[in-house]
């Protein structure tokens, strides 16, 4: 039953969700749930641009977010438009500027469902490697500026005062972002990859003691999701990145359940 | 020369000031900062001048908005002046202890994980810090279930388990009722004569000019006054900014465990602590 097409997915499914759970920890933490949706809506048009000027679409995607990012984070600085309404502008300009551009290019052939909810089943060898190696970067990274970021997010002041650098890790945070966006869209598609970055981090937090053991809780769930997901859209033929969604859904309801009841039997114990 | 860890345990209280030949660890010199769009500009402070020895409480109070939180930005490093200099002295471990801190609930962190945010400590430093600030049982406790009282001694030992030369503490009695605040003032003092580290202690409430400080810096927006607790209360400057009723209550409060003022500074018998 298992086709090569399949396993691949499966690879790439399990790659992309190891990494977005830890990453997801953190945008949960620190609220940035709308800053995360802006960045991967604005992938569309690091799409269009990359298809414009004919570079790799991975790439263009990344520096389309990280730009983004950087621009959000000055223009929060400058205090012109309340935050959450500039992550409105941003977010659904980018995604509109990238939709209008795309269908400029009347020469351009493109599956844009595909983008937009994943196309997990034409996952090739080259994009695996992306995923993994990527992802095993990523990953990387985020155990280097670990501590700078994890203090930054309870209190960047004492971060800083007490010698770390904790707006410098918060940059290199959202380029990590930016690449988990690039590799990720192939798998569940620009609109939903902020649900594969919160749900499964979501769903860890009633069971871990620390951070670090909810990093890498969020990090399982989210791959037990990616797997479920998979095997129920090749079973119900069902799109594969909502799919994904779905099973992380399933999840995260379990696991209030099971956190309640887990509250229940304690309060029951004398 | 006071060497950096042995240094003589100072006597407790108010019997003696800190040598000003202590090494120095923090300076500041006209500094001002500047806030604001090019067409409104305003000075959040103004020509400050600050330091703090080793082994010397430093008190800087004010009312709200006089600046408190810029300079102490400034002092701890996080914010650059506009104008003037800061001089630490050199390889200075400061231990900082927020005014605030907004831990999201969905972040998991107990006590102990708590204590090693900033830096790796050995298991035995961190016991040692908890037990310093009597939260020891806490160490398991997550932190957003923390009452306002377990809460500022679980800040001051983090601060304290980087054995800090400088402690800063940016309204430590923020959210403690009375009784838990003389305790805290206590522990400050005991720190100090312990460590003799310096500390700069910032408050809004004029009962933190406890007798054991050894310099209070008045300020609102620049320095109006500086000096020994008595001699601040007695100058006008103080007056102005705080009415003689205050002034009063400054003087009066001195390490009394027998009665408490209320907010018009008449004296009302201990609060007891909520926790019991």
């Amino acid at each position: 039953m298992l086709d090569d097409f399949f396993l691949r997915a499966l690879l790439a499914g399990l790659g992309v969700a190891l990494v977005a759970g830890p990453l997801g920890c953190f945008i949960v933490w620190r609220r940035m749930a709308y800053f995360g949706d802006t960045m991967a809506h604005s992938a569309l048009l690091g799409i269009a641009l990359a298809a414009l000027f004919e570079v790799d679409l991975t790439l263009g995607v990344f520096a389309v977010a990280a730009g983004v990012a950087l621009a959000l984070v000055v223009l929060a600085r400058s205090e012109l438009v309340p935050t959450d309404s500039l992550l409105g502008i941003l977010s659904h300009s980018t995604l509109a500027l990238g939709l209008v551009l795309i269908a400029f290019m009347t020469w351009l052939r493109i599956d844009l469902s595909g983008y937009l909810f994943g196309d997990i089943l034409a996952v090739n060898r080259a994009d695996l490697a992306v995923i993994w190696g990527g992802g095993l970067a990523v990953l990387g990274v985020l155990a280097w500026i670990w501590r700078p970021l994890l203090a930054g997010t309870v209190n960047a002041e004492l971060a800083a005062a007490e010698g770390l650098h904790p707006e410098r890790a918060r940059l290199v945070f959202m380029l990590l972002m930016a690449g988990v966006i690039a590799t990720a869209m192939k798998v569940v598609g620009i609109l939903l990859i902020t649900a594969l970055l919160i749900i499964p981090a979501a769903a860890a937090r009633r069971f871990a003691p620390t951070p670090e053991v909810m990093a890498i809780l969020a990090g399982a769930l989210g791959a037990a999701a990616a797997l479920a997901g998979l095997f129920a859209s090749l079973r119900f033929d069902t799109p594969s990145g909502p799919s994904i969604v779905v099973a992380a859904l399933g999840v995260f309801l379990f696991s209030l359940l099971l956190g309640a009841l887990r509250d229940r039997l304690a309060g029951l114990r004398p | 020369m006071s060497q950096r860890s042995v240094r003589p345990a100072v006597p407790p209280c108010d019997a003696e000031r800190a040598p000003a030949a202590a090494e120095v660890l923090l300076r500041l010199r006209g500094v001002g900062v500047r806030r604001g769009t090019p067409g409104d500009l305003r000075w959040l402070v103004e020509d400050v001048d600050l330091a703090v020895r080793r082994g010397e409480i430093v008190c800087l109070i004010g009312p709200n908005g006089a600046g408190k939180s810029t300079l102490v930005r400034v002092a701890v490093g996080v914010q650059a002046p506009t104008v003037g200099s800061v001089e630490r002295a050199p390889g200075l471990t400061v231990g900082y202890v927020p005014q605030r801190l907004a831990i999201d609930r969905t972040l998991p962190l107990s006590v102990r994980r708590f204590m090693s945010l900033t830096a790796r400590h050995r298991e035995a430093d961190v016991t040692e810090a908890l037990s310093a600030t009597g939260v020891t049982h806490l160490a398991g406790r997550l932190l957003q279930n923390l009452s306002g009282g377990e809460f500022q001694r679980v800040l001051i030992a983090r601060a304290l388990v980087r054995r800090p030369d400088l402690l800063v503490l940016d309204e430590p009695v923020q959210g403690v009722d009375f009784a838990g605040e003389i305790a805290l003032y206590d522990l400050i003092r005991e720190i100090r004569d312990r460590l003799g580290c310096g500390i700069l202690l910032v408050s809004h409430d004029l009962h933190i000019v406890m007798a054991a400080t050894d310099t209070v810096v008045c300020l609102n927006r620049h320095v109006c006054c500086t000096g020994t607790p008595q001699t601040v209360a007695e100058t006008p400057a103080y007056r102005d900014l705080f009415g003689t009723r205050a002034a009063q209550a400054l003087a009066v409060y001195e390490h009394h465990h027998d009665h408490a003022h209320d907010a018009g500074g008449q004296a009302v018998p201990l609060a007891r602590d909520r926790q019991g």
